[in-house]
């Protein structure tokens, strides 16, 4: 602490970088909220919060991606509009975007001679080579300048973006998230480039979600949650139980009535489920797990950590590589998705517009997108419009679909709505199981309170719900008991009654409870 | 955004009306310049249009003409537009018309069959012959993710050679002497025909049920639902439980099999032999291409779009004879028209607004309020 004391300098430099009171808003979203954030020269300083806080958006502004839509920006005091990254580039600030935007074909240094001006006509990337090797002797950012990028591996890649940013005159340099795609070491090397960055008087910015690596390398820490900053504070201050608290907020979800217990028999069995993505690696390893008839088991975790993959093997749009899953006794861990539809299962899909529905289809028609194949709305190979007709007319009405008519394409609904189509029709079959799949996403208020009001229904019907959302306010809210993946492993499942938002914060970034 | 007092507006969805009357425009609009080059080769273009009129719309014979081209448009557009419903871009029609035409061949020659059988195995063996030449292509697409537009295309020079080979080597006619060819199909093999005319009726009879059948099986069957689907939203579909490749294989089975009866009509109903295949299929392969893009996915639509390019390749015949115009003028005009009708493509999606001061501002102002 004393060492680290030493290394960071004193509060009256001036700020190499200052933004004041910055507002961005989307559509439907305030992405960023009357946000501050400062920089030394000299001065690693984090930037953390979980998945949608902000603070992509946030470094974005500041690279002259966005514009804010209020607020100021100053650089060594002077103030700077960016409308491109261009500006931004000019007045000193790099990005290492967290996937690398290089020509896969093309050598190190003729990619940092890329977009770089003053590079002489006949062979520009000749000068280059020898200051690719200065540069990285200076900062042990070892490169041979000289290979083609797509024989690096992602950790020297990183460090060929990170050479590009400094040949091209940054003082500010932005990593975000530099250690997803690095391995242990690889991230321990790129802390020792920091280290030297910050001795050379460099001022980085740090985006991450991982607390381990905020306490090692970061000397101030600033948290984002929805948009907003909740803290800015010196690492002397901090610790990572502080900060998982300040990521998760604390604001007490209310109860809700629990007119039933869950019953003590299982509708669904995963035993030693393992999984691998499209990229052959393992999203979900050996996860073994149980839900009850009547209750609602929460899936919480960091975007990326294997929730994606559990829903599409439940829902049977890919199969386990190891492992059984059962529903109610049975073993369904071969079927696909028609199978288990109609073994009884019933999905909600993340991304609605694209897999819930047809959206240059009417209504009605996306209402029976799973039941067409049976009767009564198919006799003999033909579809009865008449009954499919007839049950898009009383789901409307049941579930408030907002629609000019059945005949309406449903591209044309709102969001909600949308969703409504696809609740309508995945809980008309009375299912067994439900798998809802941040089921509000994007939601307003009153389609949210529906959504949550026909999952707390399908909980006292008896059905088992699987309900998997970011938004860990939601879980608290509707889950019995919650689940915790990190990196494809099951990291606990947790009362939610009983539990604290820190308790699954940490667990969320990989960290299992002491007690 | 306005350019000389006018500006484009979006539109949801154009009415039936707007859409026909364009497309109508877009055909006068071809016509007209075809008429300059009327005017280039030193013809009367009005005298020149009411020969190819009075020749080809005016009298039975001449419309028959006509007829006898639309009818392997039309089959083989319809069977287009159902693939094409299906995001399944076969681009090989034209090999399949000629695989359902030697399998004709095959069975008129070889078969000895009792004559009232003779037609309905033809067009049996033509149908299936078309149907396994989309297979293979069917097959690989969902199986292994080869894009079938490349493999479609490369079916068809394959069938070109075969036919080639069939007609110069084990199927040569022993009575043709130096032509390369087959002998003459027995007239139990040989469609009959308009008294009169050239065009055969069954092919017809055929080409107008298929096209009410794509018709019902997009409109009422749980088949065409699945068409539908896999071709709006392919990932809907794998969630809604479709299966890719029974449904693929149907759907190409009846599209290249649509084209493989249409062969069928050619060789048995027009030429009574299997022969060179540029003269089976004058690239009715290639011109239901455009029959189906131009029915924009209606399968009614191909009986107004077939009939359209029919009539210009038979306009193209009279040109030649009547006129003593180059070859080319069919493909000329039929390129106007593409042109032109994709010309009229934006006018569908927008309209011509004209910018108005008070009208805008009052426009606003209401909006504000």
């Amino acid at each position: 602490m004393v060492l680290s004391a030493t290394e960071s300098p004193p509060a009256t430099i001036p700020h190499r970088l200052s933004m004041k009171g910055i507002t961005k808003r989307f559509p439907g979203v305030l992405a960023n909220d009357n946000v501050s954030f400062d920089v030394r020269p000299g001065e690693v300083h984090a930037l953390l919060g979980e998945n949608g806080a902000g603070k992509t958006t946030l470094m974005n502004i500041l690279y002259g991606i966005y514009q804010a839509d209020s607020g100021s920006m100053s650089i060594n005091g002077k103030p700077v509009q960016f409308r491109s990254p261009k500006d931004a580039m000019r007045e000193g600030i790099g990005l290492v975007a967290q996937h690398f935007h290089l020509a896969r074909r093309h050598s190190v240094a003729e990619n940092i001679g890329l977009g770089l001006g003053g590079t002489h006509f006949f062979y520009p990337v000749r000068a280059l080579e020898t200051q690719i090797k200065t540069l990285g002797e200076t900062y042990g950012l070892a490169v041979d300048p000289k290979a083609k990028v797509w024989q690096l591996s992602p950790g020297e890649q990183q460090r060929v973006e990170i050479l590009k940013a400094l040949i091209q005159g940054a003082k500010i340099l932005i990593l975000d998230e530099p250690t997803s795609v690095l391995t242990p070491q690889e991230a321990e090397s790129l802390f020792a480039v920091l280290r030297r960055m910050r001795a050379e008087g460099e001022a980085v910015i740090f985006i991450s979600h991982k607390l381990d690596e905020v306490m090692e390398i970061a000397d101030r820490i600033t948290v984002l949650r929805k948009g907003a900053v909740v803290t800015s504070m010196d690492k002397a201050e901090a610790s990572p139980e502080l900060l998982a608290q300040h990521m998760m907020g604390k604001a007490v979800a209310p109860l809700r009535p629990k007119t039933k217990p869950p019953v003590a028999k299982n509708v669904l069995e995963l035993k030693n489920v393992s999984v691998k993505n499209k990229r052959g690696m393992n999203a979900l390893k050996s996860v073994s797990f149980e839900l009850h008839h009547g209750e609602i088991l929460g899936v919480a975790g960091v975007a990326g950590n294997g929730q994606a993959e559990l829903i599409e093997i439940l829902t049977g749009l890919h199969q386990p590589n190891e492992g059984q899953i059962m529903l109610d006794g049975k073993d369904i861990t071969s079927l696909n998705a028609k199978g288990l539809f109609e073994a009884g299962v019933a999905h909600i899909p993340e991304d609605r517009n694209h897999m819930g529905v047809v959206p240059s289809m009417t209504v009605s028609e996306n209402l029976v997108l799973r039941q067409y194949r049976y009767p009564p709305f198919v006799q003999m190979g033909l579809l009865n419009w008449a009954k499919v007709n007839s049950f898009a007319q009383s789901s409307i009405k049941d579930y408030q679909i907002a629609t000019p008519s059945r005949d309406t394409l449903t591209r044309l609904l709102s969001g909600g709505n949308v969703q409504k189509v696809i609740l309508a029709r995945e809980l008309s079959g009375e299912p067994r199981l439900v798998v809802a799949a941040h089921p509000t996403y994007g939601l307003d208020v009153s389609a949210t309170a529906l959504t949550h009001d026909l999952l707390l229904k399908q909980r006292e019907r008896g059905a088992g719900v699987l309900l998997v959302s970011e938004d860990l306010d939601e879980l608290l809210k509707l889950a019995d008991r919650i689940l915790v993946l990190f990196a494809g492993e099951l990291m606990g499942v947790v009362d939610a009654a009983t539990t604290s938002r820190e308790t699954i914060g940490l667990l969320m970034v990989g960290r299992r409870a002491a007690a | 955004m306005s350019f000389l007092g006018y500006r484009l507006e979006p539109r949801a969805k154009p009415p039936g009306y707007v859409v026909f009357l364009y497309s109508f425009a877009a055909v006068l609009i071809a016509l007209i310049i075809t008429g300059f080059i009327f005017i280039a080769f030193g013809l009367n273009p009005f005298s020149a249009y009411a020969t190819v009129i009075q020749k080809t719309l005016l009298s039975w014979r001449g419309f028959s003409q006509v007829l006898l081209k639309t009818v392997p448009l039309l089959l083989t557009g319809v069977g287009l537009v159902l693939a094409f419903r299906a995001q399944f871009w076969n681009i090989g029609a034209e090999g399949q018309i000629l695989a359902g035409a030697a399998a004709a061949a095959g069975v008129a020659l070889f078969m000895p069959l009792p004559p009232f059988l003779g037609i309905p195995a033809m067009f049996l063996a033509g149908f299936i012959a078309g149907g396994i030449w989309g297979f293979l292509p069917a097959l690989l697409k969902v199986r292994l993710g080869v894009n079938e537009i490349i493999t479609t295309l490369m079916m068809n020079y394959i069938m070109l050679y075969i036919v080639r080979w069939l007609i110069n080597g084990p199927w040569k006619g022993k009575n043709v002497r130096g032509f390369s060819e087959s002998d003459k199909f027995d007239a139990s093999f040989v469609l009959p025909l308009f008294k009169g005319t050239r065009l055969n009726w069954p092919t017809l009879l055929i080409a107008l049920l298929f096209v009410l059948f794509i018709f019902f099986l997009l409109a009422r069957m749980k088949l065409g639902f699945e068409i539908r689907m896999m071709g709006e939203s392919p990932e809907a579909a794998h969630y809604a439980g479709v299966n890719f490749l029974t449904t693929t294989i149907l759907l190409v089975l009846l599209s290249a099999g649509a084209a493989g009866l249409a062969g069928v009509g050619e060789v048995a109903g027009i030429h009574k032999k299997l022969l060179e295949p540029t003269s089976i299929s004058q690239g009715f392969g290639y011109t239901a291409i455009i029959v189906a893009l131009l029915a924009r996915g209606n399968p009614l639509a191909t009986l107004a779009t077939a009939l359209l390019l029919g009539w210009v390749f038979a306009s193209g015949d009279v040109m030649k004879v009547s006129l003593r115009l180059p070859d080319q003028m069919s493909g000329v005009i039929n390129g106007l028209l593409l042109l032109c009708i994709i010309g009229i493509e934006p006018l569908l999606r927008y309209r011509i607004v004209r910018v108005n001061g008070a009208k805008l501002g009052e426009r606003e102002a209401s909006s504000g309020t």
